[in-house]
């Protein structure tokens, strides 16, 4: 009998604000350890929290982004815990009235059919520091420039049913919130980290006993902890035992994952409204105001590819997803003039050298006017693919444009006819026996032939004949 | 000098009839030789106090001269002083030095304002009679065996023994009102969200409210014009005018609609203390007000309530007293959780680590709705009594406390007789209303409070009334015999 | 309602505060005094009442999302009990 799996996400997202939550201390990533982290951050006695507007209205644009009604009024609670990560001894969040309410979103499967995840809610609460293990004669050294640091969290229903699932999910929500610019989505920096709630049953049974995988921060990662967990729980319960509820940390340097050891159970976070926030609201008139000014998302974007574009639904997907990458080939379109073109190039050579040399998009060194630029010489005919490649090579070691590089490597195609005449005379004088055998031959084996010369003369001319031209003449020359 | 009123004071700085660095080395020499009797101040900031009253004769000189320019305070060790010890009475802050100063600390410093040093109080304010400070209890300058009242007896106990003429201080249940009381001195507690918040360690954070106590209510209204006002730094402090709190002292009480509770003149309280808040009711009558028999039917629930809510609050509150960041660090720790355990341990005093734990029950697992959510419901109620009151009155008048001073350890075995001492004053904390205490008479030589509470941000109301009757009866003039006269 | 000498233990831990077992049973003596105290909201009738959180109708004021506080890291660790390369240390966190 087989098994079908319940998965729940909780993803914690870091908002792409400038200053913290409740304070107006930076959150860039990577500062020097509690050089980010002010008298609030550090909970000195008699400081008190202030809330980011930014943070507010990218909560929002989120709940817009999934259909969800924004609550009018939200709360923030205290959720009472000690740990030396959390100055305040609570985490400042929202329980009881978050600001966002239930919404959903819709993922594709790898069969084509789509499948609506609902989300139970989301909410803004405060990020926590960090604890580094290492190097301090056996004690723990306490970072907080993350605390503080706004999040929102997404708490969806238990509708996926497989890792498969969970990360298409993942991957849809990344692209959302990067589309709405509320977030960097850099899962290597933790700007989104997932934990996975996983329980197993026999079909149409009810829910069985959950586990909470914590702290996931790569979809690998996340596909190979569910994976892990299913086939743990699923053996538990086939050897006759039961599943514990508890939370598992995973390991993905070592693909293991295990129990943690503080229990959960201890744990009473005693929730109560921060008396020193007052209740949020949100006006209509904030909510209308960010909804005329959402920026477009993936799915949108997709559709409006094929139709303006003329791309594949396939292509439309691939260069929608990513909001740099969108960006990218919008740009590159408009400045080649041949959308398709744009989107060959940039699925194709750009694609692999930013993925060989692990470049983001936005950092790649070939701009999307310098690409245009390089595919117009293509479009014209001034150069060949095979040429355009040798250009692309020099823009991304850092030439200035297309037509510079051809210039001065005297890339330029020849496309006179008596220039490649001669050519083609000069390589079939060289080659008699060849050009004897191409003649002798049956007609269908020709074409096959005709490949040697045509090698032999874009070899003669350093490979800036025509390639068509090249083509009909030698046909001639050789038929005649 | 010591005699004179804040207000005198500022008249007498404006004549040149003495300098502020006079005025300072007088008070100064008063503080060090009385604090070993009283105990009122934890920090004597002896340097800061010079240099500040040297600065202050200087922007006079130069025509410079703001509101209190000169004018020699001190403050209650809750406030945070940039480079001065702020300790909280807490053995936790014992070496806690801020880097960041008070709002109410930095508008008294832009105002002009000496600050003579750090008054003593109830650890975390938590307490009613100074007894739970780690510095010691400080002695009601009015009677050697007797309690100055708590949390801000330092301050209260400062003005009486004429060491300094105006202090601030704070309030979350009557600590403002029933010091100034049992002390003799004048205390109001401001609208909640008048006053900010910033820099004043947290007790109760929806209740607390930072206010000024003086000798008389002329000063406390020179004071509560530089503390008042709006504070983006505090986003419970709210963004209202301050209106001119000196031009309305003088007007006339006649037609004045003042409430006299019934609730708040039942059993225990004490008959002398209830003669003289009579007396003082005859006071007002003879000026003109009309007195309104009124029910505040909830009254009874106040302290129940409180001693949910205040502790819930402080249990998350002085959670990050941990060890970690600032503050008492217990010796080896063995692990994470001896750090905590033991630090909190050694670190708070009995009343505090009570009342987290009172706190913790109160929000734990299980009991949120009988006891937190209850109170809550309840403080609602609280402040539906008063709503419907002020729509028929001006002001409420009452007994500040049941009783006067008495003796210290009265109380020390049962936390709840102790916690009954704010009985009148805490309802005013749960509704966030306004309130002050003024002196209203002498029971066995010790001075008693009368209560004015007022509708929301009516503080120009309440001081007018409080200000007329002391111009009428003088008790507010009365001082205690010093130590050094009893003695001779 | 009245605590027993388990309960306080369960309180103490979850307020991280040691009471030695000399203290233990005073601090539930008095504990549960006050809890005899607030016992007497029961009596009240909250029928349809709304908790009120805070006195005042207000609501939250929203701050600009700007980078408005300079981080002086030596004074504002001046006070920490142990430092080191700027981080605050404690024993080994156990996860």
């Amino acid at each position: 009998m087989n098994w079908e799996t319940v998965i729940g996400l909780e993803v914690h997202l870091q908002l792409a604000t400038r200053s913290k939550l409740f304070s107006g201390a930076a959150t860039a990533f990577g500062a020097a350890p509690n050089t980010q982290a002010c008298a609030i951050d550090l909970a000195l006695p008699g400081t008190l929290p202030l809330l980011n507007k930014a943070a507010v209205e990218m909560a929002i644009r989120f709940g817009l982004a999934v259909d969800a009604e924004i609550n009018p009024v939200s709360v923030f609670e205290r959720k009472n815990y000690f740990y030396p990560d959390l100055p305040k001894g609570y985490q400042t969040t929202q329980l009881a009235h978050p600001i966002v309410g239930p919404g959903h979103l819709d993922i594709e499967l790898a069969d084509g059919r789509t499948k609506r995840i609902r989300i139970h809610h989301a909410h803004l609460e405060e990020d926590a520091g960090k604890s580094l293990h290492e190097d301090f004669h056996g004690l723990s050294g306490i970072d907080l420039n993350r605390a503080g640091t706004p999040l929102i969290e997404i708490v969806t229903e238990p509708d996926l049913r497989s890792a498969e699932e969970a990360v298409a999910f993942a991957k849809q929500l990344h692209a959302i919130v990067t589309a709405l610019g509320i977030s960097d989505g850099d899962m290597s920096q933790g700007s989104m980290r997932f934990d996975v709630n996983v329980s197993v049953r026999r079909p149409g049974e009810p829910l069985g006993t959950r586990t909470e995988t914590k702290n996931l921060n790569s979809f690998r990662f996340m596909e190979r902890a569910i994976a892990k967990e299913v086939a743990r729980q699923i053996g538990v319960l086939e050897d006759g035992g039961r599943v514990i509820q508890e939370t598992r940390l995973y390991d993905g340097d070592t693909d293991s994952a295990r129990a943690m050891r503080s229990k959960e159970e201890a744990n009473d976070y005693r929730y109560f409204p921060c008396p020193d926030l007052l209740p949020v609201q949100v006006e209509p008139a904030l909510i209308e105001g960010l909804r005329a000014t959402q920026p477009e998302l993936p799915e949108a974007r997709r559709a409006r590819f094929v139709t303006e574009y003329g791309l594949s639904d396939y292509d439309a997907g691939q260069l929608a997803a990513d909001t740099p990458t969108a960006h990218y080939f919008e740009a590159a379109a408009k400045a080649s003039g041949d959308p398709k073109l744009a989107a060959n190039w940039l699925m194709g050579e750009i694609a692999a050298r930013l993925n060989s040399t692990e470049t983001a998009i936005a950092a790649c060194p070939v701009s999307p006017a310098q690409l245009g630029g390089l595919l117009q010489r293509i479009l014209d005919r001034t150069i060949s693919n095979a040429i355009a490649r040798q250009v692309f090579e020099a823009l991304w070691n850092g030439a200035s444009d297309a037509d510079t590089v051809i210039e001065a490597k005297g890339l330029k195609q020849v496309s006179d006819s008596g220039a490649i005449a001669a050519l083609v005379e000069q390589v079939l004088a060289a080659n008699p026996k060849q050009v004897a055998d191409y003649r002798a031959a049956a007609d269908d084996k020709k074409a096959k032939m005709l490949g040697f010369f045509v090698g032999q003369v874009m070899k003669a001319s350093g490979g800036k004949v025509n390639p068509q031209q090249l083509n009909e003449l030698l046909t001639a020359k050789l038929n005649g | 000098m010591h005699d004179l009123t804040l207000v005198q004071m500022c008249h007498g700085l404006a004549r040149r009839d003495f300098s502020s660095a006079e005025l300072t080395r007088h008070l100064l020499t008063r503080v060090k030789a009385a604090n070993p009797h009283y105990n009122a101040f934890i920090t004597i900031g002896e340097e800061r106090a010079l240099a500040q009253a040297a600065a202050a004769d200087q922007r006079r000189a130069a025509g410079d001269a703001p509101t209190l320019c000169g004018l020699p305070i001190a403050h209650k060790d809750i406030f945070c002083t940039r480079g001065l010890r702020t300790s909280c009475g807490s053995r936790m802050l014992d070496n806690f030095v801020p880097p960041y100063d008070a709002t109410v600390v930095e508008r008294f410093a832009a105002a002009g304002a000496v600050v003579l040093g750090k008054t003593n109080m109830d650890e975390f304010a938590m307490g009613s009679s100074n007894e739970t400070s780690y510095y010691g209890p400080v002695t009601n300058p009015w009677a050697a065996d007797c309690v100055p009242g708590g949390s801000s007896g330092g301050s209260a106990a400062a003005l009486a023994a004429r060491l300094v003429p105006g202090a601030t201080a704070s309030d979350t249940g009557g600590s403002i009102r029933q010091p100034a009381a049992l002390c003799g001195v004048t205390g109001l507690k401001p609208t909640y969200g008048r006053v900010s918040r910033w820099g004043m360690i947290a007790f109760a954070s929806s209740l607390d409210q930072a206010g000024p106590m003086a000798r008389s209510a002329e000063d406390v209204a020179l004071l509560l014009q530089v503390m008042a006002g709006f504070d983006a730094r505090d986003s419970t402090c709210l963004d209202r005018p301050v209106p001119d709190y000196a031009a309305t002292l003088e007007q006339p009480l006649a037609g004045l609609r003042i409430g006299v509770p019934e609730e708040y003149f039942g059993a225990g309280l004490n008959p002398g203390t209830e003669r003289a808040v009579r007396e003082a009711l005859a006071e007002f009558a003879r000026q003109g007000a009309r007195l309104v028999a009124i029910s505040l039917p909830h009254s009874g629930l106040a302290v129940p309530a409180y001693y949910v809510i205040a502790p819930a609050e402080a249990s998350a509150n002085l959670a990050r007293f941990d060890g970690v960041r600032y503050g008492h660090r217990c010796a080896d720790p063995i692990d994470l959780r001896d750090l905590y355990m033991r630090s909190r341990e050694e670190g708070f005093g009995d009343e505090v680590k009570r009342r987290i734990l009172i706190g913790t029950y109160c929000l734990s697992a299980g009991y949120y709705d009988a006891y937190y959510n209850k109170a809550q419901q309840v403080r609602r109620l609280i402040r539906q009594d008063f709503l419907d009151a002020f729509a028929k009155v001006d002001l409420i008048l009452g007994p500040t406390c049941p009783t006067p001073a008495f003796a210290f350890g009265a109380k020390g075995g049962d936390p709840v007789a102790m916690y009954l001492e704010d009985i009148y004053t805490i309802a005013a904390n749960l509704a966030g209303l306004p309130a002050l205490s003024v002196p209203c008479g002498l029971v066995d030589a010790k001075p008693v409070g009368l209560q004015i509470i007022g509708n929301y941000f009516d503080e120009a109301r309440m001081l007018n009334a409080a200000h007329r009757y002391q111009q009428a009866t003088g008790w507010h003039r009365l001082a205690p015999p010093l130590p050094t006269e009893a003695s001779a | 309602m009245s605590i027993q000498r388990a309960d306080i233990e369960k309180l103490a831990e979850l307020a991280r505060i040691h009471l030695s077992e000399a203290t233990a049973t005073a601090t539930a003596e008095g504990i549960n005094r006050v809890l005899e105290l607030i016992d007497q909201l029961r009596a009240a009738d909250t029928t349809g009442i709304a908790p009120l959180a805070n006195p005042l109708d207000a609501t939250q004021r929203l701050r600009e999302d700007l980078v408005s506080e300079s981080v002086d890291r030596d004074a504002l660790q001046a006070a920490a009990p142990a430092v080191e390369a700027g981080l605050y240390l404690v024993p080994k966190v156990v996860e």
